[in-house]
């Protein structure tokens, strides 16, 4: 397969960005999207130029690290799928692609496709958690938890944290990604008791670090690689109001 | 040859680390903010001390190459943690999980860690449940439980197929917990590149920021690396891209022993590959193994049929063939080589690479006709989207094609049973330490091992090493400091500027990884690995000679971190080859050829190898030093799986 690749060149926050195009010839239909990235970094190479940056770790799903907005769609148009899960075979109708960062304000690019997300990790630390002190909790089972309870709440917290909700909302919310840790903890009686305080905490956090609201577009729950759904969006909004 | 010992107490088993607990010396609260402690790495071994830390009131600075602490590779484990919990009520103890550990790694492993970390099995499950960790559970609400290779208890905890990540995701939480609070720091994006030594001791290290390229040092009154494992040194692993040696491998430079290099685990049930150009091999968890039966082809001509079209009797269940007992739950390594056994006649399945093909089946037909579809997909949906994504083909129709992929590494830095290294004030915790494990490891014990290093046993060693140390501040213009730096800018400069920059890092690591997937691999004999360790040494003169980065390095330069990451592994794959050919015996993981039975068990020589291998590092050849194992509890015998 041969592709014709525009992708977003840019050296740093401060310098402004384009597209540059490049072509890659003889591409396996089982070679993965970011394989393929790899061997247009290796082309760079032996041509003297500087590599495409780009996040990726796990390749499998799980780490969150990969990013990019395929032919706009953050993860490509396939659903439920992360970049790095995403193989050319999936591209064959598409062979022109245009590959660009994550954009929002609340994550700067760094450098190429590579964005800074630490806002995500500054969201959890304003009280995303239960607040356990380690060594002595109480035996496991002390506490039962419902198992359609449970389920939820894991199904709350299978986000990866890897930002598709934001770069895909009109107003570069983070709502689904708060929502998921509230709701993850809210459903555990473990997490019940500061239910209230921690969405309070996490929402002003969000919005010092510059993202937007909510308005309801649902783009988000289109985009995210594990299918977080927007009812924990409502699932928040009745911790919020339930004072 | 010289002999090492772990400092472990003597006395009953069960009152080991109680009695060395009390032992231990303790900083008074208001004392604890004055002592300053490096953590590399944010797995689940480095984020679970840094929050246990941080909590205890320590000044805590955490580092990690991730662009965020919750990304650490510990999220991709998938099947589960074990404990001795035994809500089963199937006959599970303290003594049970010790035991089967022991076992289980070939009785290579020290027994006063092992049984210590079963006693701590069942804090952790407390500790993880207390954070919000989403297990799975019953209708009655209690926790699940399941079995899990190489066990006949149902002992494993599990949240569906993603353990890993939810654990992580507590300890992640945990961690952030104390960000809010001052005494801890944490900085992502940034790689440690040398571990400073002040008087014998490890007093800082040096950091690459991997976004500016600047190159800093940090010091503290000890330091602790929980850096993972080192299964990319065969290029293609179910590891992490990212995942790299560097940080034990500089330790290792630095004069602590690297122990038992060449005890890598190779896991059988991953994705196959299907080209050359493949960045790295998926694993498919092994609880898959529970329900699922692996068979090959009888006849290689039914190798390229519809797996529909092979008839029952054409079909070789050779695992319930060969190992009646454990059948298709047989240990890691014991599942993995006769899956190489079978691929190597000819009977494997799927594409052809090389002239082989490289998989054999596991089918879910039996189970889905008995439990039905539904109560399938609860169990295993995650991991079946997850291949079917990957591969195209749809595992409740037709079956999933698997073979063995590096995944493990049981050898790391040594450490005494306070987990710290030869070097005085270095600590190493979860994967990075070579502890527990002995030469193979059971499924789900690693969540377990890094979680009971970072929140119950280092807390308290490195309290009590900063307790009974005096140590005086290390000033960032001390010479050692100075030196360290100097010494990283110099190499950084050297991968930059090779004399014939030629090839990418890429190239050399691919060429490594051959080497020792075909030398150090599932199988290994003498003069295979002599003649990797002469290709291995070439590898490297070439590699500094032709090393190509592109792009500068005060920049964010992927090409460079690329390349400091390859050339420590080039060093350390040459380190595995030498401890494989020393190691003139078959154990757990560890098959040389020379010593097997007609059947392909391993042979063990307890006379002459009940011993650790710790490697210190020497400019011409690495020097062995032994810990001899003793077992005063387990008498060690043949692991028998059949």
């Amino acid at each position: 397969m041969n592709f014709t690749l525009h992708i977003w060149r840019q050296k740093n926050i401060n310098i402004a960005g384009d597209f540059v195009t490049y072509k890659i010839d003889d591409i396996d239909e089982d070679t993965s999207f970011l394989e393929m990235l790899d061997q247009l970094n290796e082309q760079l190479i032996a041509n003297d130029e500087d590599c495409i940056v780009f996040d990726y770790d796990c390749r499998e799903g799980i780490c969150g690290a990969c990013s990019l907005v395929i032919n706009g769609y953050p993860h490509g148009d396939k659903k439920a799928t992360t970049t790095c899960q995403l193989y050319m075979r999936d591209y064959k109708h598409q062979t022109e692609l245009w590959v660009e960062p994550f954009r929002a304000n609340s994550f700067p690019v760094i450098k190429d496709l590579t964005v800074d997300r630490s806002s995500f990790d500054s969201i959890i630390q304003s009280g995303g958690y239960i607040s356990v002190h380690t060594g002595a909790a109480p035996d496991a089972n002390a506490v039962l938890v419902d198992k359609p309870s449970a389920d939820e709440a894991f199904n709350s917290a299978t986000c990866i944290g890897c930002g598709a909700c934001v770069a895909v909302c009109p107003n570069a919310s983070a709502t689904l990604y708060v929502a998921a840790k509230i709701t993850h903890l809210s459903l555990l009686p473990q997490g019940k008791i500061e239910e209230k305080a921690r969405a309070q905490k996490m929402l002003n956090q969000m919005q010092s670090e510059g993202f937007g609201s909510c308005s309801n577009h649902r783009h988000c729950e289109r985009v995210c690689p594990k299918g977080i759904s927007v009812s924990n969006i409502s699932k928040m909004n009745q911790v919020l109001a339930w004072s | 040859m010289s002999s090492i010992y772990a400092k472990d107490p003597t006395g009953p088993l069960e009152n080991r680390w109680e009695k060395h607990l009390f032992n231990l010396s303790l900083i008074a609260p208001q004392n604890r903010k004055k002592h300053k402690v490096i953590v590399i790495g944010t797995g689940l071994a480095g984020a679970s001390l840094c929050a246990t830390l941080g909590e205890a009131g320590y000044q805590v600075s955490s580092f990690c190459f991730q662009d965020s602490p919750r990304r650490a590779h510990s999220i991709a484990a998938q099947g589960g943690i074990n404990s001795t919990k035994n809500y089963q009520n199937d006959g599970d103890s303290v003594w049970r999980l010790f035991y089967d550990t022991i076992k289980g790694g070939d009785f290579r492993a020290r027994e006063s860690n092992v049984y210590r970390l079963a006693q701590l099995s069942s804090n952790i499950i407390d500790q993880a449940v207390a954070q919000g960790v989403p297990f799975a559970r019953e209708y009655s609400g209690y926790l699940a439980n399941r079995s899990f290779g190489g066990t006949q208890v149902s002992r494993t905890f599990y949240a569906r197929g993603q353990t890993g990540q939810q654990l992580l995701l507590g300890a992640y939480q945990a961690h952030s917990r104390q960000l809010e609070n001052d005494n801890v720091t944490h900085q992502s994006r940034s790689e440690m590149l040398e571990l400073i030594m002040v008087d014998d001791q490890a007093r800082g290290v040096v950091v690459r920021d991997l976004v500016s390229g600047e190159v800093s040092a940090h010091t503290a009154d000890c330091v602790v690396l929980c850096t993972g494992g080192y299964s990319n040194v065969f290029y293609l692993s179910t590891n992490a891209k990212g995942c790299n040696t560097s940080a034990t491998w500089r330790a290792y430079k630095q004069g602590a022993y690297f122990a038992n290099p060449s005890f890598t685990q190779i896991h059988p049930t991953c994705i196959p590959p299907t080209g050359e150009n493949q960045s790295k091999l998926t694993l498919m968890s092994e609880s898959l193994r529970n329900d699922g039966r692996i068979w090959a082809p009888k006849n290689s001509a039914d190798c390229t049929k519809n797996p529909a079209d092979i008839k029952e009797e054409d079909r070789d269940y050779f695992l319930e063939r060969m190992y009646p007992a454990f059948a298709n739950l047989a240990p890691r390594d014991v599942a993995s080589r006769a899956a190489k056994v079978i691929c190597d006649k000819g009977l494997g399945v799927g594409s052809k690479i090389q002239g082989k093909r490289l998989g054999v089946y596991l089918d879910f037909s039996a189970i889905i006709e008995k439990l039905g579809l539904d109560a399938v997909a609860e169990k295993y949906g995650n991991l079946f989207d997850m291949y079917s994504s990957i591969t195209g083909e749809n595992p409740y129709q037709t079956p999933m094609k698997i073979y063995p992929a590096p995944h493990y590494t049981m050898g790391g830095l040594w450490v005494d049973y306070n987990l710290m290294t030869t070097v005085e004030g270095l600590f190493a915790g979860g994967e990075a330490n070579f502890s527990d494990h002995g030469a193979n490891r059971l499924g789900a014990s690693a969540l377990m091992q890094g979680l009971a290093d970072g929140y119950f046993i280092l807390p308290k060693t490195v309290a009590n090493y900063l307790a009974k140390n005096t140590l005086t501040e290390v000033d960032n213009d001390h010479p050692q400091v100075v030196q360290s730096l100097k010494a990283v800018k110099d190499r950084i400069q050297k991968f930059m500027k090779a004399p014939q920059p030629k090839h990418s890092p890429e190239y050399f690591h691919q060429k490594l990884g051959g080497i020792l997937w075909e030398a150090c691999g599932m199988s290994r004999e003498a003069d295979r690995l002599k003649q990797a360790i002469v290709d291995i040494a070439e590898l490297e003169t070439q590699f500094w000679q032709n090393i190509k980065v592109t792009g500068v390095d005060n920049d964010l330069n992927q090409t460079l971190e690329r390349a400091g990451r390859v050339v420590d592994f080039i060093e350390l794959g040459k380190l595995m080859c030498q401890d494989a050919l020393m190691r003139e015996e078959s154990c757990g993981a560890h098959a040389r050829v020379e010593y097997l039975t007609e059947g392909g068990e391993a042979k063990r020589d307890d006379n002459e190898f009940s011993f650790v291998g710790a490697w210190e590092f020497m400019s011409e050849q690495p020097k062995l030093h032994k810990e001899q194992l003793n077992y005063e509890f387990i008498e060690p015998t043949v692991r028998n799986y059949k």
